[in-house]
Order: C-alpha cells, then sequence, then structure tokens
C-alpha cells in the first residue's frame, strides 16, 4: 500500500534526517527555493548520488563487455538526467517525481511492455532462441558414432605455448597401438619411438609436442569442442579430455534450399518462417524450433479455439462470483468485527485486535496448504470435527464454497484493520447528531457511517477486487481449479481464468509464454474495465459525501 | 558555488569507493585463485542439481577438481530445476552439467540445451539396461544415469503377513482388516482430487492400457496414442471397481501429502510407493516387505514406470569438453554413485554400485525385482500432455464417474494438446 516515493528522493524527505529548525513555517516563500543547504541534506544527498554513480558504472562494465551499446544508452542518459537533476537547484517538482517515476518503468511498464510483445511471438518450449541457436541443436544432436569405428585414447597437445598454441589430438588406437596426431588438416602417425604411452593408452609424452593437462586443457574448452580431425569415415570429435570417437554429423543445414537434410535417409526438412520451424513434407516436425513473430494468432487462437473459448464464459462469470464473494465476505465480516470493537461498552478490544489478526499475520502460501488438508473428506479436521462425510473438493459448489470459507478467513483481518482506521477516523457527533433526532442505530449505521466507511474503503476494495480477480495462489493450491467434469479435464469448477489459462499455456507439451502473455492481455482488459467502471463510480460518491 | 563543487567532488569520491565495494566480491575470490595458482590455472565446471544431491556431489566434485587442477562448482537450484537450467542457458547463464530426471530429455532436446553424450561401449555395459534405455532419445544417448526408481508395494507384515498375488487377493486381505478394525483403508495409493498418473499406472497396464505405442526405432511414438482407445476404457472399467462407489480400495481423500502418513501411522496395511518412502517406515518402526505391485486376476502384468536420474551436458555450457570429461569419466564410476546412494536410497543405475550397496540394503534388490517389468517412464514431450488429463480422468473415474466416456474425453484432450 505504500505509495511510490520510494528511492533517493524519498530518503533525503524522510523525517528526522532533517533538523527540526529550517521547516516551513519560518521561512518566506519566496526564500524557500533558495533555502541553504544544510550539512545533513547535503551528506544525504553526496552520499545517494555517489551510490546511483556506482550502481551505474557497476551495471556499465557487463554491457561494455557484451557490446550492449543499446543496453548502456538509457544507462548513461539516466545516470546523467539524475546528477543533473540533483546537483541544480531548479526544477523542485521534477526531483520528487523522477524517482518514483524511474521505479514505475523500470517495474511496472517494461514489464508490461515485454508481455505484450511476447503475445505477438510463438515464444515457448521447442522456440525460444534463433534460427542459427536451432540448426546448431540440431547438427550437434545428429552427430553419431561412426558405425565400427575405433575408439581412441585421447590427450590434448600443442606444438606451442600451452594456454595458446594451436591445438593438436595426440590419439592413440587402443587395438593397434599406433599414436596419431590430428588437427583440422587431417591424422598424421607418429613413430612409436618419438611417444610415451601409458596403461590406459593415453599418451603421456611425445617429442615436439606439449601435452596438456586437464587443468591446462579445460581453459580452452571451447577451442576442444570445435576442433574437428577430418577421416575418410567421418570426423574424429573429442569426447571429454581423454576420449576421442569418429563421429558424422547425420544432418546438416543447406543454405541454399533453407532446409535440414538428414544424409542417411535422404528426408529434407525445410524452414517454415511463420511456424519457426522446420517441416518435412510429410508434416513431420523438427523439435528443435526457434523464435518468430506470429501477428495476432495468439489472440485469434484465443478467441476461436473451441477449447479455450468454450468454457470462457463460464469460467469468467464463476471468476467475477469468486472476485465479489471474496472481496464482498471480507469486507462485511471485517466491517462488522471493527463495529463491535468500536463500540465503547466493549472490554478487552486490544486482546480481540490481536486475536483477529492472527491470520493476517500467518504466510498465506502455507495456510492455504494448511486448508486444503482440513477439507480432506476422510482425514480433514473439518469432516472430522463435525461429523460430516462431505466431499468438499469432490462436488462443484461445496468446493466453490470451501474457496470462499478460505478466502473469507485469509481476508478478513486486512478488512478489519482498515475498517477500524476508517471508523475512528468518522466524527462521533454525526451519529450522535442522528440518534438525537431519532434514528435507531440501524438507521444511523446506514444512513451515516456506511457511506462514509465506503468513501474512505472504496478505492481498497477496488483494489482486493483487482487481486482476488487473479488471486491464483487461493485456487491453485487448494483445489487446483477442481473438482472437474468428467467429459472435460481442461476446465474445473473452480478455475479462474488465470489458474485455466496457466494450465493451457503451460500443461501442454511444455510452457507456451506467447500463448500465456496473449490471454493476460485479456485478462488485463476485463480488470482495468472493471476497475475504471468502479472507480468512476466511486468518484461520483465522493463527490456525493464529501 | 563553493559548496556545489565540494558536493560534486564527494559525489565522485563516493561514487569511486561505490564501484570499489562493488569490485569487492573479485577481490575476495582472488586468494582462491591465487592457492589455484601453484596448480595450473585450469577451467571452472559449474554443476546445478537439487538440495539433497548437491551436498552429496560437494565432496567428490571438489576432489575431481583438486586432481585435474580445476574449479568445480556445485550449485543447489531447489525449485523447478528443469525450467531454470532451461532459461538460464538460453541467456548464456546455465551451468556446464545439469542433474535431473531422464524425462526431462525431450524438453531439453527441443530446447536445445544439452548435449549427446558418447560412452565406450564397455562403459555403457556397466549400467543397467533398462536405465541406458531411458537416457536414449531419438537413437542418441543424453545423459549418464545413476539411479533409478520405480513403484513397489510395500506392506506392513504386522497386518499383512502374505504378499497378495493379485489386486483382488489384496482387497479381501484389506476389506478384512477393515472389519477386524485393524486399519481403516484397504490400500494407500495416491490420487488425490486430480488424480496422479504415475500411481495409478501399474494398474493401469495390468488391465491392458497402455500410453504411447512403440516406433520402429524402439521410442515410444507420439502419434499412437493409448488413452481414449477401447484398451484403456477397459482398464479404467476394473479400475472403476476399485473405487470409491466399488471396493473402496482406490480414494481421492488419499492424496500425495498422507499416503505414506497413513501407511506409517497403520491406517493401511498396503503402501503402493518408491524407495523415497521407506526412509519414513523406517523411522516409524514398521516391519514391511517390499513386493511387485499385483495385478488384476486374470490381467496382464502390473508394470510400474521406471524413472532414472542422470547427468547431463549442457549445450551452451562455457566448458563443455571439461563437461563431457565428467560426466563420461568420472560419473561412471561407482565411487560416486555410492555416495549419491548415500544421500538418497534408490537403486544405483551402475551394476558395480548396486552389487556394492545390496548387500548391506536389502530393500534395493526388492525395488528391483519389482521394477523389473517396469515401463521406461516416455521421455517424448508429447509425455506432458499426458499427466494432467489423465490424472484428471482417473479422479473422475474413482469417484463414480462413467469410464468409457471420461477417458475417451481425456484422450481427445490429450490428442489435441500433441504438436
Amino acid at each position: 500500500m505504500s505509495t511510490s516515493l520510494s528511492g533517493p528522493g524519498a530518503a533525503t524527505q524522510s523525517p528526522g534526517r532533517e533538523p527540526a529548525g529550517p521547516g516551513l513555517p519560518g521561512k518566506s516563500r519566496t526564500a524557500r527555493h533558495r533555502a541553504p543547504t544544510t550539512m545533513t541534506g547535503l551528506l544525504v544527498k553526496v552520499v545517494l548520488l555517489g551510490l546511483t554513480a556506482g550502481i551505474a558504472i557497476w551495471a556499465a562494465f557487463p554491457l561494455v563487455e557484451a557490446e550492449k551499446w543499446v543496453g548502456l544508452a538509457p544507462l548513461a542518459a539516466t545516470t546523467a538526467g539524475l546528477f543533473y537533476l540533483y546537483l541544480t537547484s531548479r526544477h523542485i517538482p521534477a526531483k520528487y517525481l523522477v524517482p518514483g517515476t524511474l521505479f514505475l518503468i523500470a517495474f511496472q511498464v517494461v514489464p508490461v511492455l515485454y508481455t505484450a510483445s511476447t503475445a505477438f511471438t510463438n515464444f515457448g518450449d521447442g522456440h525460444r532462441g534463433t534460427k542459427e541457436d536451432a540448426v546448431v541443436a540440431i547438427q550437434t544432436a545428429s552427430v553419431k558414432q561412426v558405425p565400427g569405428s575405433t575408439e581412441y585414447a585421447l590427450s590434448v597437445a600443442t606444438q606451442g605455448d600451452p594456454a595458446t598454441g594451436p591445438l593438436v589430438f595426440l590419439v592413440s588406437d587402443p587395438g593397434t597401438g599406433v599414436v596419431s596426431a590430428g588437427d583440422a588438416g587431417g591424422l598424421r602417425q607418429l613413430a612409436p619411438a618419438d611417444v610415451t604411452v601409458a596403461a590406459g593408452g593415453k599418451v603421456t609424452a611425445a617429442d615436439g609436442y606439449t601435452v596438456l593437462n586437464f587443468g591446462q586443457a579445460s581453459a580452452r574448452s571451447q577451442e576442444i569442442t570445435d576442433l574437428v580431425v577430418p577421416t575418410s569415415g567421418g570426423a574424429l570429435r573429442s569426447a571429454g579430455l581423454s576420449r576421442a570417437y569418429e563421429g558424422k554429423a547425420i544432418r546438416g543445414y543447406d543454405a541454399g534450399c533453407d532446409c535440414v537434410k538428414d544424409i542417411d535417409t535422404g528426408k529434407t526438412w525445410t524452414a517454415d518462417e511463420e511456424a519457426g520451424a522446420f517441416v518435412a513434407p510429410d508434416g513431420e516436425r523438427l523439435a528443435q524450433g526457434w523464435k518468430v513473430t506470429v501477428g495476432l494468432k495468439n489472440f485469434s487462437r484465443v478467441l476461436t479455439d473451441p477449447a479455450i473459448s468454450g468454457p470462457f464464459f463460464g469460467t469468467l462469470l464463476w471468476n467475477l462470483a469468486f472476485a465479489v464473494g471474496s472481496t464482498g465476505g471480507t469486507f462485511i465480516l471485517g466491517m462488522f468485527i471493527a463495529l463491535a470493537l468500536h463500540s465503547p461498552r466493549m472490554r478487552g478490544t486490544n486482546i480481540y485486535r490481536v486475536l483477529l489478526i492472527l491470520p493476517y499475520a500467518m504466510p498465506s502460501f502455507a495456510m492455504l496448504l494448511v486448508w486444503r488438508d482440513m477439507f480432506n473428506t476422510d482425514f480433514g479436521l473439518i469432516n472430522n470435527l463435525f461429523g460430516l462425510g462431505v466431499d468438499w473438493f469432490g462436488q462443484e459448489w461445496s468446493a466453490r464454497i470451501a474457496v470462499i470459507l478460505v478466502q473469507l478467513w485469509l481476508g478478513y483481518p486486512y478488512m478489519f484493520l482498515v475498517a477500524t482506521g476508517a471508523l475512528q477516523a468518522i466524527p462521533k457527533e454525526l451519529t450522535e447528531a442522528s440518534s438525537v433526532d431519532g434514528a435507531s442505530p440501524w438507521q444511523s449505521f446506514r444512513a451515516v457511517t456506511l457511506p462514509l466507511l465506503l468513501v474512505a474503503l472504496s478505492p481498497l476494495l477496488i483494489a482486493s477486487f483487482a487481486y482476488n480477480f487473479n488471486n491464483f495462489n487461493a485456487i491453485y493450491l487448494t483445489t487446483e481449479g477442481g473438482p472437474f467434469p468428467a467429459d472435460n479435464p481442461s476446465a474445473g469448477a473452480t478455475d479462474l481464468l488465470i489458474t485455466y489459462t496457466y494450465r493451457l499455456a503451460f500443461g501442454a507439451q511444455g510452457a507456451q509464454f506467447g500463448l500465456a502473455a496473449a490471454v493476460s492481455i485479456f485478462i488485463f482488459t476485463i480488470v482495468a474495465v472493471v476497475s475504471a467502471v468502479s472507480f468512476r463510480r466511486t468518484r461520483k460518491q465522493e463527490e456525493v459525501y464529501s | 558555488m563553493r559548496i556545489r563543487t565540494a558536493g560534486v567532488v564527494a559525489v565522485l569520491g563516493l561514487a569511486l569507493a561505490a564501484t570499489g565495494c562493488g569490485g569487492g566480491d573479485d577481490d575476495s575470490s582472488a586468494p582462491a585463485a591465487k592457492e589455484s595458482a601453484k596448480a595450473p590455472v585450469g577451467g571452472k565446471l559449474v554443476i546445478w542439481a537439487d538440495d539433497k544431491r548437491t551436498a552429496a556431489l560437494k565432496p567428490f566434485a571438489e576432489k575431481f577438481g583438486q586432481e585435474n587442477g580445476v574449479t568445480v562448482e556445485v550449485q543447489a537450484v531447489s525449485k523447478d530445476l528443469q525450467t531454470n537450467f532451461v532459461t538460464a542457458s538460453q541467456q548464456g547463464s546455465g551451468p556446464d552439467v545439469v542433474v535431473g530426471a531422464h524425462d526431462w530429455i525431450g524438453n531439453l532436446v527441443q530446447n536445445g540445451a544439452i548435449d549427446p553424450v558418447q560412452l565406450a561401449a564397455e562403459q555403457k555395459s556397466g549400467f543397467n539396461e533398462t536405465a541406458v534405455k531411458a537416457v536414449t532419445f531419438n537413437g542418441q544417448l543424453y545423459g549418464v544415469p545413476y539411479a533409478m526408481e520405480n513403484l513397489a508395494l510395500i506392506r506392513n507384515t504386522e497386518l499383512a503377513p502374505e504378499a497378495p498375488k493379485t489386486i483382488e487377493d489384496l482387497v479381501a486381505a484389506g476389506k478384512k482388516l477393515k472389519a477386524e478394525k485393524k486399519a481403516s483403508e484397504i490400500l494407500c495409493l495416491q490420487s488425490g482430487q486430480n488424480g496422479d498418473a504415475y500411481h495409478v499406472y501399474p494398474l493401469y497396464t495390468s488391465g491392458g492400457g497402455y500410453l504411447f505405442g512403440t516406433a520402429a526405432n524402439g521410442d515410444y511414438d507420439p502419434k499412437d496414442l493409448g488413452v481414449g482407445k477401447p484398451e484403456s476404457i477397459e482398464a479404467f472399467k476394473k479400475i472403476a471397481k476399485l473405487g470409491e462407489k466399488g471396493d473402496g480400495a482406490l480414494k481421492r481423500s488419499i492424496t500425495a501429502e498422507n499416503s505414506i502418513a497413513n501407511f506409517t501411522s497403520k491406517k493401511c496395511a498396503y503402501l503402493v510407493s518408491g524407495p523415497w518412502a521407506v526412509a519414513d517406515a523406517k523411522k516409524a518402526n514398521i516391519s514391511y516387505d517390499i513386493t511387485p505391485v499385483p495385478g488384476f486376476a486374470g490381467g496382464k502384468e502390473a508394470q510400474p514406470f521406471v524413472g532414472v536420474q542422470a547427468f547431463y551436458v549442457a549445450a551452451k555450457g562455457k566448458n563443455k569438453a571439461l563437461a563431457q570429461e565428467f560426466v563420461a569419466n568420472h560419473v561412471t564410476t561407482p565411487e560416486l554413485a555410492v555416495a549419491l546412494y548415500n544421500a538418497e536410497a534408490r537403486p544405483p543405475a551402475l551394476t558395480a554400485a548396486l552389487d556394492q550397496v545390496k548387500g548391506t540394503d536389502p530393500d534395493l534388490a526388492k525395488f528391483q525385482e519389482a521394477g523389473k517389468n517396469g515401463q521406461v517412464l516416455p521421455a517424448i514431450p508429447a509425455m506432458a500432455t499426458i499427466w494432467d488429463p489423465f490424472g484428471k480422468a482417473e479422479a473422475a473415474i474413482i469417484g463414480g464417474a462413467d469410464p468409457a466416456k471420461t477417458i475417451t474425453a481425456a484422450g481427445k484432450t490429450i490428442s489435441g494438446q500433441i504438436k
């Protein structure tokens, strides 16, 4: 519930840091712009700006190293802008607004834009990287040992400096004992007198070569993996640092036809830039695909796929009922407890307050799991305590009632807290006046207390509604959306839109982030519309009562 | 003006100090580098594993590092290791070696996240055949297995001295115990409200059902889906008879959380579970025995899934040659397999290691016996579409839904999700 005024700007403003003396009252309005800089203020400013510069430099190094100039530019611009802003005495309002705005951009706007841009791609499992990545993956995955070929014992060596000299594979054939040296030019047999071979067949020394130990060799790992020694049957490749095998890439990419060819079967898979995959004429796809822009395909799939749009409205209806039920239920319960404790005749209110806040203090994540087990038919506390045999999560309506009950328990302390605060802000005179006028307690509550409470609490109720609308944990950790109708395992009775789409996007063959992003844009639209309408109505109400 | 100049100077000073602090991490790692500088400075190998295995791997990794003059870092990733690995390696910040279940292979391969491993023929022959089959995908070996696991029937020998030959025997014995008030449940086979495909699978195969047919190259064929076929309906008709409207042996109230606990608190005499349940049974001082999961009388044999834990070489690792060396030549040694067995008692996939620990732990051989006829858990990406709909269909049928209608719908949902 904190405002966005955190960060450097807020810290300079934090109470207590500045001496009480140079406050507003003593100074005239014109003099405020030229207020003398206090020592504390200066120190705070210097420390915070120093930290900003420090973080900026720390973040710049990896960017420079990776030559990500697109990322470096906004970093430099932001840092320079911040320095200018806080070292000049002008732009006073901006000094307060900029930190919050920066955090807003970094943590709200950028993720939202990223989600929106993902919705137009097929980003997901099997479509994560670029086409080049996919080609490399296909080729590496197809390297097979040539049938019947020899497996060699390998030593990595060089004729130059161990750290930089060109690499050579010294391989010994375990059958014949013949030692050869191989590099990109091919294999050359070495004279047996020139080499020392250990028991396992590994070459430990060779004339004219320096044999690298594991430490030295592992420092040049990339070069070793890349070194391929051509042979008649295929090519010698390293399998680790102590063995080499003769392998052949069965599949290779041909830029001419933009396709992948299998040299064993002759089958070809042509690149399909719209699907981001290599597809054979018979429709077979290679698993390794790449990320492409698919336009509005994800959105149209949400609207036209009967598996998605079919149960959509039923789910939406229950979703609204769940959000309204959770928010309304917790509000009513919390408010009545607050009213009861607000009564001057009530004793021991502090103890009650502490006890009532307890559910709020417990981690909801753990409590949801505990509640799930309490609703178990045979072993759950609820059925055992009341001697019931209700299959709570096995029937539509009992499952719905159960999840709302759990939300009620988890959520009412919050409503109780805010209602208590709001009640204390309502002047006693108002209710006293209404009772003098002859109103019953119920009438004065209806006509005076409730409207004033609502004016204060409406924004919180809307926020709570938006939160509950997407309350993934409340469902996923208890019923997981169930119970499910026997003929449709994809939409359950307690499914919210968010749990339902989670199953769609991540339940199938790997994660489909593109589809998930598209659906979350739909959900965002629904929540935004409901919230906007509610806020508009609240404003009207405020105009009446304030 | 003077103040402002002073401010600028101070700010710059602090900025330098702040970056200096940021660089402090590098300084602290410098002594380590200096130490190993006595030995030649080598590459660095980063291994990702879950918490339990990280602890077991650490001493072994350190030894490997010292012997070979390289730095080995074992990092624990306690949640969503597979997803984190795929995401991190896509961004180039992943490890060189990752440890995980073999049914990840399909997804890791389609994301280009792991490389095949080349093992010599004699290395391969040292492993259990099923384990090697499990890590083979598209004709390539993608990982080096170290442990296997499968379901078995664990029974409380005080309550049920005889191992049941069929499910019908088990139900009869369980009902008798229930009537005598010695137990409150017939069988603890976890299902939960949304089912559990893994645990019900032995019964499904005994009833004649299958998930995927086998392609010509021995891999599972996603085009031949067995869910929704007449065989699967027959199997679920038999399972329905054990359900809540039938014998009451299978219940949705028995969940992953309470199944083992019910067994150890003697609420049920029979438990269908894996090697991970044994530690709890020992702790509760239950006298138990382990036998294969029984099938239906006159049905096919009950085949549990066989899962394999394996080491993989990351395709986008920074030190692939060293990673290949570690995985192919050092994970294949019995010492590491035994150390990992000590961290969590699952039967080692390396025959030599299994022989070494079999003497002190008779349960291992019993689990292996129970998994002898098991089926390798399919690693093809299409398997991911099975779990959820299949489990839910199971739960609905246990609860009394019509098997034919339910399983046909599940088959339709699954085939709609297979690409």
